[in-house]
């Protein structure tokens, strides 16, 4: 039983650390490759390539104070961060980045990831309503909406993957895509010959459930200031800023595990880590290009993309999945 | 897309939008009566950089005057300077020779594709898109830095003088503009496959902020927002002035009436600009760039001066009313971006606050303009 509780605190740790790790360093990314995009420098002082930047804006946001706007709700404003960011690291738990290297596998992990990811949609309606600010407010709102929209079709994607698989665990469903990359569940098959677009939907609400762009309306800065965490300095802002960034990890990852073979490679050679993570890094950097491309949508466009054009071609997608398996 | 019709009193509330929000660019307050995201009712609150530009033309000389109208609108400075050089010379009977109208009309151009260029960046940020700010502004340097070079200034030119010009422009001048306008055509180019092209940003400007000609003409609209509605109204066209009418043209017109035509409508005025610049380098005669007949303390005679140009937000107009005086008994500036800034109380009812906000980009505010 100590082994157990041992176990799963060293489990947590390492997720706290790779979260961490992946959120402080994407921000790096991210600045590097806007710099990139739009021909300017970026942050190049600190360190080598600016690899220093990071952690002292850690620092800086770590030694400022905490400030609590006036009429504030104290304890919604003070957890609202925390519920950020702890769902974030939960789920690192049980992904899969190898065949062994993975903290607690579970039967259930496709269900466990999208019950934590939907939780990142309350803390953004806590910050929001803690703040008492009208723009805070008004960004929560649209952020909740928009994340209870994005999560349907995703969740319905999802079930069209574990049906063909037959598994709601991550490693079975990345064990099933293994051996070259015409396994893998992206392509169509014999069961779902729709599978490159479930692929898209899958991408398309993942970028909505982040907050990013073009779907960040949770924060648009040129009209809801800075969106829910207009009120948030220091760390309480930190928070929010890493949550973001491990939610994008989170979401790479489950498109790699679901979609594009997990740590199996392409060509059927040294499946491992390796794979995993230049599968998800390439995801995250077309996650980056993306937002630095495209202007915002307006939050009926997005919501009439989820409702009119995303769940019904989900939808549809399920139930001929489901009619096909049962041919077949 | 309408709000709800019935309201009680309390169930809407008032979101303050300025005058420090980032979308107004500058110190513009819109209060706003709110039902949710649906705008009910807008007030433009003015007066947050008012620095009575008018009352100090009354108290200084007319030259000493001549540097305030850069303040105006800092983005295209030189048309508002042209304006009030040019009553002076009219009222005054200064003749300016031929050189130096090609050198305002070249410089006056290039600062209204400054302009544009700029409104472009931010309006495109506004709407979420970062990155073309960032091209906008490298295209805008190489026109700053040849102003610069010629004007001595970067932002608030005060480069022309009563009869003429400070000093003359130079080879190095002449040879950055040429080099300047293939650059800025493939730019042009680039800008309209990345932004004008792409179907985000047509749905979000497409059919928002319809403002009818109509409106235009009741609320005094000129510019961009006139033409975009389908007035074909341009001072340099309708009312001549310096050496416009020897340029060949055009006045880029849409009758879609929304936010997309008056995106269009700028977009094309940048390409109209580089056709003059182009004719203007052409035709550039040789002479002096000063006039030789100058009183050196310029008094008007008694009487009632109006002259319009056309600058990068529309029509000003200076009205000077003189007493004999060597400075104005009164002096009036009509300045463009105040009468477009007043139709958005009226078309911005109903409409969502991020429909609002993009329509209100699209009007081209420069709110020291509108202070005054």
């Amino acid at each position: 039983m100590s082994l157990t509780v041992l176990n799963v605190i060293v489990a947590v740790v390492i997720a706290i650390g790779f979260a961490a790790l992946n959120a402080a360093y994407l921000v790096w990314a991210e600045r590097r490759g806007a710099a990139r995009i739009q021909r300017r420098p970026g942050p190049n002082i600190n360190g080598p390539f600016g690899l220093l930047q990071p952690p002292l804006d850690g620092i800086k946001l770590m030694t400022k104070q905490i400030m609590i706007p006036g009429g504030a709700d104290k304890i919604l404003f003070m957890v609202a961060p925390v519920l950020a960011m702890a769902p974030a690291i939960m789920s690192f738990v049980t992904i899969p980045f190898s065949e062994n290297i993975v903290a607690h596998n579970m039967d259930i992990g496709v269900l466990m990831i999208f019950a934590f990811a939907s939780m990142g949609a309350l803390a953004v309606l806590f910050a929001g309503w803690g703040s008492r600010n009208k723009y805070a407010v008004m960004a929560s709102v649209r952020a909740v909406s928009q994340n209870i929209s994005y999560e349907i079709p995703m969740l319905i994607t999802a079930i069209t993957v574990v049906m063909i698989t037959g598994s709601m665990d991550l490693k079975t469903i990345t064990s099933a895509q293994a051996g070259g990359f015409w396994h893998w569940n992206i392509f169509p098959s014999l069961h779902s010959p729709l599978m490159p677009l479930s692929f898209i939907l899958f991408f398309i609400c993942s970028l909505a459930e982040t907050n990013r762009a073009p779907f960040d309306l949770g924060e648009a800065e040129s009209e809801l200031v800075a969106g829910f965490h207009t009120e948030y300095g220091s760390m309480g802002f930190g928070l929010f800023f890493m949550g973001e960034y491990a939610n994008i990890v989170i979401g790479a990852s489950l498109t790699t595990i679901l979609f594009l073979g997990g740590w199996d490679c392409p060509f059927g050679l040294f499946p491992g880590v390796w794979w995993f993570l230049l599968k998800i890094y390439l995801l995250i950097a077309t996650f980056i290009w993306i937002r630095w491309t495209f202007p915002r949508t307006t939050i009926y466009g997005l919501l009439n993309l989820s409702w009119k054009i995303l769940i019904p071609l989900s939808l549809f997608n399920l139930l001929l999945t489901a009619g096909l398996l049962k041919v077949f | 897309m309408s709000a709800p019709i019935q309201l009680q009193p309390g169930e809407t509330f008032i979101l303050n939008v300025g005058p420090q929000h980032p979308a107004t660019h500058g110190v513009l307050r819109v209060k706003m009566e709110m039902d949710g995201e649906y705008i009910v009712k807008a007030e433009t609150v003015l007066g947050y950089v008012h620095r009575m530009h008018e009352k100090m033309g009354e108290n200084r000389t007319y030259a000493q005057y001549l540097p305030n109208l850069s303040r105006l609108d800092y983005l295209g400075a030189l048309g508002y300077t042209h304006g009030h050089v040019l009553v002076i010379e009219r009222a005054a009977g200064i003749e300016v020779p031929e050189r130096a109208e090609y050198i305002r009309a070249i410089t006056v151009e290039l600062n209204r594709l400054a302009s544009h260029l700029f409104w472009f960046g931010c309006y495109v940020m506004d709407l979420g898109g970062f990155s073309p700010l960032m091209y906008a502004l490298e295209d805008r340097e190489y026109i700053l830095d040849m102003l610069e070079a010629v004007t001595g200034a970067r932002l608030t030119y005060c480069y022309y003088r009563f009869g003429g010009l400070y000093n003359d422009v130079d080879d190095d001048f002449i040879e950055a503009a040429k080099r300047f306008i293939p650059r800025m055509r493939k730019s042009l180019k680039k800008y309209a496959a990345l932004v004008t092209g792409n179907i985000i940003f047509q749905k979000r400007l497409e059919g928002i902020g319809p403002i009818s000609a109509e409106m235009c003409r009741k609320y005094g609209a000129t510019g961009a927002v006139a033409r975009g509605s389908g007035i074909n109204f341009d001072v340099r066209k309708n009312e001549p002035y310096s050496v416009y009418p020897e340029f060949d043209f055009d006045i880029p017109v849409y009758h879609e009436c929304d936010s997309m035509a008056r995106f269009k409508v700028r977009m094309d005025e940048m390409e109209q600009s580089l056709r003059i610049i182009e004719q203007g380098l052409a035709k550039l005669p040789g002479g002096p760039i000063m006039a030789e007949k100058k009183p050196k303390n310029i008094k008007l005679p008694v009487g009632d001066f109006y002259q319009a140009v056309e600058t990068a937000r529309g029509s000003f107009g200076i009205r000077i009313v003189s007493d004999g005086d060597k400075n104005a008994y009164r002096l009036k500036l009509r300045s463009p971006t105040y009468s477009n800034m007043h139709l958005f109380d009226e078309a911005c009812e109903g409409m969502m606050i991020m429909d609002a906000l993009a329509f209100m980009g699209s009007l081209d505010l420069v709110i020291p303009e509108i202070d005054r």
